[in-house]
């Protein structure tokens, strides 16, 4: 069984006078004890509120949860507040993206810090003194005494997302949910916090739920990738299937729009028309018809079903009526 | 392209922000040293790009050579009047010529002015505004050219998705027909998908209309997809600048090698096995900037000697190939081998009182708003 089993997790949100909006809609996938798994897409596409529905964040009024998140056989989303709260920060732990924000800027880095191990871990606050500046050393920030005094403003925005890390991990979680950890960092200090997620996850078998929107964050970190487009899953493979040969004609879309640093120069973009504004709901059809380059009729007439793709190889599930056919396969087989 | 002329030149340029402190006696108590003596030159119709971190001082540099900001020092040639001698009026119909596209197209367009009247106004202050049917024809090109439906003039910002919006920011500035466009971060609040739509977009303008671009990012591909030529900032100064083919195959300074090094690159295979030259600590505070050479506190390179005493000056490595790193041949040749920086504390030093630097700013950022 897996550490986390994610089942049809659906999210609405009611808005008085309005029409509610599904955010997510059913959503399912599995994470293992150690591993890393990617949620991508872009904005609005429901990653960030599948990880809120998961750590029991959203707000109970104006938001229905359905469906089922398991935590090593425990059903999360009907647990009490108070249940959840002694699970939130012990055996899971959550980074978010702007440190900043997510940071109490009145209140000193140490006692953010400590406050997790005398709740969770009964730790006397002497005890909790010295492993907190413990874990700031063990996340890389230098001279961990003094930054333990200091204030979230007196910190750098990468200083701030290690301390976010320490907090999150101060209680060696199970499960750590990153969402979008270093959007808001600089491409060196990006680097170095990914670095240091990914020690963490070997060193200590933490599973780690990574969300972003950044197809190269996705490449160099997780084990399985899983690509959203409003509200649900459109296909999922492992890294080196996914994109060696995408197979929706959004993930394919999205390769194929972003520069890449190693590509031949003076090579066109080519864009994914419209915008992520102009999907359909799913009950009418594929989602991403309005704007797929590959839709046929039936696109807009039948919803598309999560099936096990039989035409490349590997673990892979497609969402996709039409997808896109495995061109340079004969030429990738030739080559390796 | 190496034959044009230049459209502008940036000769010794400096902006330093002052630093005040106290309520009544309001007194300058240090600077923030935001662009400190950067030279470089725009051909006619290519596209710079200007690529760095964020505090490094490339926005402020796009802005002071806009005259949007006044530098401390330095001047700026524009088609050949020098722009820090212009002012009033003679400087205003020179800004015709040198438009800017901004980040944050929300922010950067007035939400209570329809699309119409948003492209106008620049019309309008130019006197190109000279009777309404052709006034009306010229609206209609600017949409078609942008790839905005005709219907749009009448609709208000809010009303349009990013992408959308970003294309009215670049209508706006193409509608008093610039030479140059300044564009800062044109497409980091930008979904991917769409990223890529504008960028296609800048490219087809500059083919069409011969514009020229100076083209602000933090994104090392995007900028490399986009430029010609690439000068790579780093706390306030160049520190490097080549074509763009030529400084993705062999970058010379240290910081720009760990920077590539650092972009994530869609592709499995790529990123295992890449080796990634990661960077100790963050960037130093440019209200107090390292002695020497600026990088030296994190350089994997670092000598004994020079770095820390000496500004290494930005020079010709290889034909227009310009590097300011007083080891760059050696470590090319492998003479230098990179060692283990430990991670510095980035101190402000200009906090006289430990009290007082909770009233300080958090980041470069926070300072220059």
């Amino acid at each position: 069984m897996a550490l986390l089993e994610v089942r049809d997790l659906s999210v609405t949100f009611h808005r008085r006078g309005e029409k509610s909006t599904v955010a997510v809609d059913g959503v399912s996938f599995d994470v293992e004890p150690g591993q890393t798994v990617g949620l991508v897409g872009e904005s609005g596409c429901g990653k960030s509120v599948t990880s809120l529905a998961i750590m029991g964040l959203l707000a109970k009024r104006g938001a229905t949860v359905s469906g089922s998140a398991k935590f090593d056989g425990t059903e999360l989303l009907t647990l009490s507040d108070r249940q959840m709260r002694d699970r939130r920060g012990r055996d899971l732990g959550m980074v978010f993206q702007d440190p900043l924000s997510s940071l109490n800027p009145v209140i000193s880095i140490g006692l953010q810090v400590t406050e997790v191990l005398e709740r969770h871990r009964g730790l006397s606050r002497k005890q909790a003194a010295v492993e907190a500046a413990e874990l700031l050393d063990k996340v890389g920030i230098p001279d961990p005494k003094r930054r333990l005094t200091e204030y979230p403003h007196q910190l750098s925005g990468g200083m701030r997302q290690r301390a976010l890390i320490a907090i999150a991990l101060a209680c060696r979680p199970r499960l750590l949910i990153a969402d979008e950890p270093t959007t808001a960092l600089d491409v060196t200090i990006q680097a170095q916090i990914l670095a240091l997620l990914a020690e963490l996850v070997r060193e200590t078998e933490t599973a780690l739920i990574m969300i972003t929107h950044d197809l190269g964050v996705v490449a160099g970190l997780c084990d399985e990738v899983n690509v959203l487009y409003a509200g649900r899953v459109v296909e999922r493979s492992g890294r080196h299937d996914l994109f060696r040969v995408p197979r929706h004609p959004y993930t394919h879309g999205l390769l194929a729009s972003i520069p890449r640093l190693d590509a031949p120069k003076g090579e066109r973009l080519s864009p994914i028309r419209g915008s992520v504004a102009d999907n359909i709901p799913w009950t009418g059809g594929c989602a991403f018809a309005p704007r797929c380059p590959h839709a046929v009729d039936r696109c807009v007439e039948t919803t598309p079903e999560m099936v096990v793709d039989q035409v490349v190889e590997g673990d892979r599930l497609l969402r996709c009526h039409n997808p896109v056919e495995p061109a340079g396969r004969a030429e990738q087989e030739m080559l390796s | 392209m190496t034959d044009a002329p230049n459209l502008v030149e940036v000769d010794g340029m400096k902006v330093h922000f002052p630093i005040r402190r106290g309520v009544v006696l309001d007194k300058t108590v240090g600077y923030v040293y935001a662009v400190d003596g950067v030279d470089l030159a725009v051909r006619q119709g290519e596209t710079y790009g200007l690529v760095g971190e964020s505090g490094c001082g490339k926005s402020t540099l796009g802005r002071a050579m806009l005259k949007l900001t006044e530098p401390t020092a330095g001047r700026v040639v524009f088609d050949g009047v020098d722009l820090s001698k212009l002012k009033g009026e003679p400087l205003r119909t020179m800004r015709r010529r040198m438009q800017m596209v901004f980040q944050d197209p929300m922010s950067s367009l007035d939400p209570r002015q329809s699309v119409e009247s948003l492209l106008v106004e620049g019309m309008r202050a130019h006197g190109l505004d000279k009777d309404k049917a052709s006034t009306a024809a010229r609206l209609r090109e600017l949409l078609s050219a942008v790839g905005l439906p005709s219907t749009s003039l009448r609709r208000y910002p809010h009303e349009f998705s990013g992408g959308q919006r970003q294309r009215i920011g670049i209508a706006r500035a193409l509608s008093v027909q610039p030479d140059l466009i300044v564009a800062d971060e044109p497409v980091s609040a930008l979904d991917v998908s769409v990223q890529a739509q504008v960028i296609n977009l800048l490219e087809d303008l500059q083919a069409e209309f011969g514009l020229t671009y100076l083209v602000i990012a933090h994104d090392l591909a995007v900028v490399r997809h986009i430029s010609d030529r690439v000068g790579v900032m780093y706390l306030g100064g160049l520190v490097e600048e080549a074509s763009s083919d030529q400084l993705y195959a062999t970058p010379l300074h240290p910081y720009t090698k760990a920077l590539m090094s650092a972009v994530p690159v869609p592709d499995p295979e790529v990123e295992d096995l890449r080796e990634r030259i990661l960077l100790a600590g963050d960037l130093p505070s440019p209200a107090n900037p390292p002695s020497g050479c600026r990088f030296h506190t994190r350089c994997p390179w670092r000598q004994e000697t020079l770095c820390d005493t000496e500004r290494p000056e930005l020079r010709e490595v290889l034909p227009g190939h310009r590097v300011a790193c007083h080891y760059a041949e050696d470590i090319r040749d492998g003479r230098i081998r990179a060692h283990e920086v430990k991670a510095q504390l980035v101190q402000d030093d200009w906090d006289v009182s430990p009290d007082s630097s909770l009233a300080g700013p958090a980041s470069v950022t926070e300072t220059l708003g």
